[in-house]
């Protein structure tokens, strides 16, 4: 685990560096399956970085407003890149509306949309996974198995590699899809269903779990829910007439 | 796939997915978390004793019940200068509140008239501690400055800063948070 690369007076954090370069080559990944459908690429990428951008200024916006006696003396808290200073569910929103209004403008298919979406969200998964094992974040519970890792003192399951490789497991299960025409929102559920289902798996062998009514983990439950809607979907979405929608999802922004 | 036969795999896997999650409850205290030593989060902060600038010896153990703020430092350090001014004006404001800030300088890798002449430059009323051979940092696992510790009311590590400089806004949300926790 190495939270911080040391390069000559640099001191990168690792877990970012690996979280970016997950996002750029997700992006580009993404932008290389739209691509080979025929659409345009430029949409996507707007998507993506339209969304991140706003709901960056509404999470620092929200977080100002809840907190505007922080500010008062302390203008230069307003620029600072401290991630504390933001607020989530205010970015969230900022996020949610800028997609809103650059999807209706664009006239983009939402579940086509997502579909595109698809090869940047596997891609930061697999990213995400790199970030804990540089980082030591989100660690596994003490064991004493052989494949066991010592961090933090103790002999742990090795949570951090079993997330990369699972994430790296669904990229690999979907790649064939990423380029292929199908139903629409046909590949993002299987994406939403195969990583919540792997979540409610491995967080059981997480050490660092958020408890919630009693003794069930946080994560599993949240888990439990998504894997549930997204099957739910994927039975709907399957269901005879949605094919008729194949003909129509290539037209996604291909103006 | 049939659609019966979908709807049933689908209704299977989620009933085993309730089925591990009530079956994968963890144990009470089947965590280590909180209750062993090491420079993480939601871990206690590892205790030690170094002594002041003058003199005097100041360990960990003496600010149980209180908020800590733990910051390493260098005197060549850009981010460390430009945030202890900040750290003093959020130490003035919560003091009395119950935060206390240790500044532990990386003497091993300073120079005692470089810390004496940054720290001549602005007033400052919390300690200032030596790490004369390095030993707290490594056992912080300190590699780059500044790095910043959030100790609760409980003794534990509730966040880990590297890097900075942290702005008065910042620290002072931190820190607001931890005070109101309840010991």
């Amino acid at each position: 685990m190495f939270p911080v690369l040391r390069i000559g007076p640099a001191a990168i954090q690792s877990a970012g560096l690996l979280l970016m370069l997950g996002f750029f080559f997700g992006l580009s990944l993404s932008e290389r399956f739209t691509r080979k459908v025929g659409e345009n690429p430029g949409g996507l990428t707007n998507l993506i970085l339209i969304p991140a951008l706003a709901g960056l200024i509404a999470a620092r916006f929200f977080f100002v407003l809840e907190h505007i006696a922080l500010f008062q003396k302390n203008l230069a808290g307003l620029v600072s890149v401290d991630p504390s200073l933001l607020d989530p569910w205010g970015g969230i929103t900022g996020a949610a509306v800028a997609i809103l209004i650059y999807g209706q403008r664009k006239h983009l298919e939402f579940w086509a949309a997502l579909d595109r979406l698809t090869p940047f969200l596997a891609i930061m998964a697999v990213g995400i996974g790199l970030a804990h094992i540089a980082s030591g974040q989100a660690f596994g519970a003490p064991i004493s198995l052989p494949w066991a890792i010592e961090l933090w003192g103790v002999k742990r399951q090795p949570s951090q590699f079993y997330e990369t490789a699972g994430a790296l497991a669904i990229l690999i299960l979907l790649w064939r899809q990423f380029g292929a025409i199908g139903v629409p929102g046909m590949l993002f559920l299987k994406f939403a269903a195969l990583t919540s289902g792997l979540v409610v798996f491995l967080s059981a062998f997480r050490g660092d779990s958020t408890l919630v009514l009693g003794t069930f983990r946080q994560d599993q439950l949240l888990a439990l829910g998504v894997l549930g809607l997204a099957l739910f979907l994927l039975e709907i979405r399957a269901l005879p007439g949605k094919s008729e929608e194949v003909a129509n999802s290539g037209t996604t922004n291909r103006h | 796939m049939q659609t019966v036969n979908r709807r049933g795999l689908y209704l299977a896997i989620l009933l085993l997915g309730v089925a591990w999650t009530v079956y994968s409850r963890p144990l009470a205290g089947s965590t280590t978390s909180g209750q062993i030593p090491a420079p993480q989060v939601g871990f206690l902060a590892p205790s030690f004793t170094l002594t002041d600038l003058h003199g005097q010896t100041v360990s960990l153990s003496d600010y149980q019940g209180k908020v800590v703020l733990l910051n390493f430092w260098a005197s060549w350090c850009p981010p460390c200068r430009a945030e202890m001014p900040a750290i003093q004006q959020v130490y003035q404001s919560y003091q009395e509140r119950g935060l206390d800030v240790l500044a532990i300088n990386v003497s091993n890798q300073d120079t005692p008239r470089a810390m004496q002449d940054f720290l001549g430059t602005f007033a400052h009323s919390y300690p200032i501690l030596l790490d004369t051979n390095g030993e707290v940092g490594r056992l912080y696992a300190v590699n780059s400055l500044p790095t910043t510790f959030f100790i609760g009311r409980d003794g534990i590590i509730q966040e880990l800063v590297f890097g900075g400089p942290l702005t008065v806004a910042g620290l002072s949300n931190r820190v607001e948070a931890l005070l109101q926790e309840k010991p």
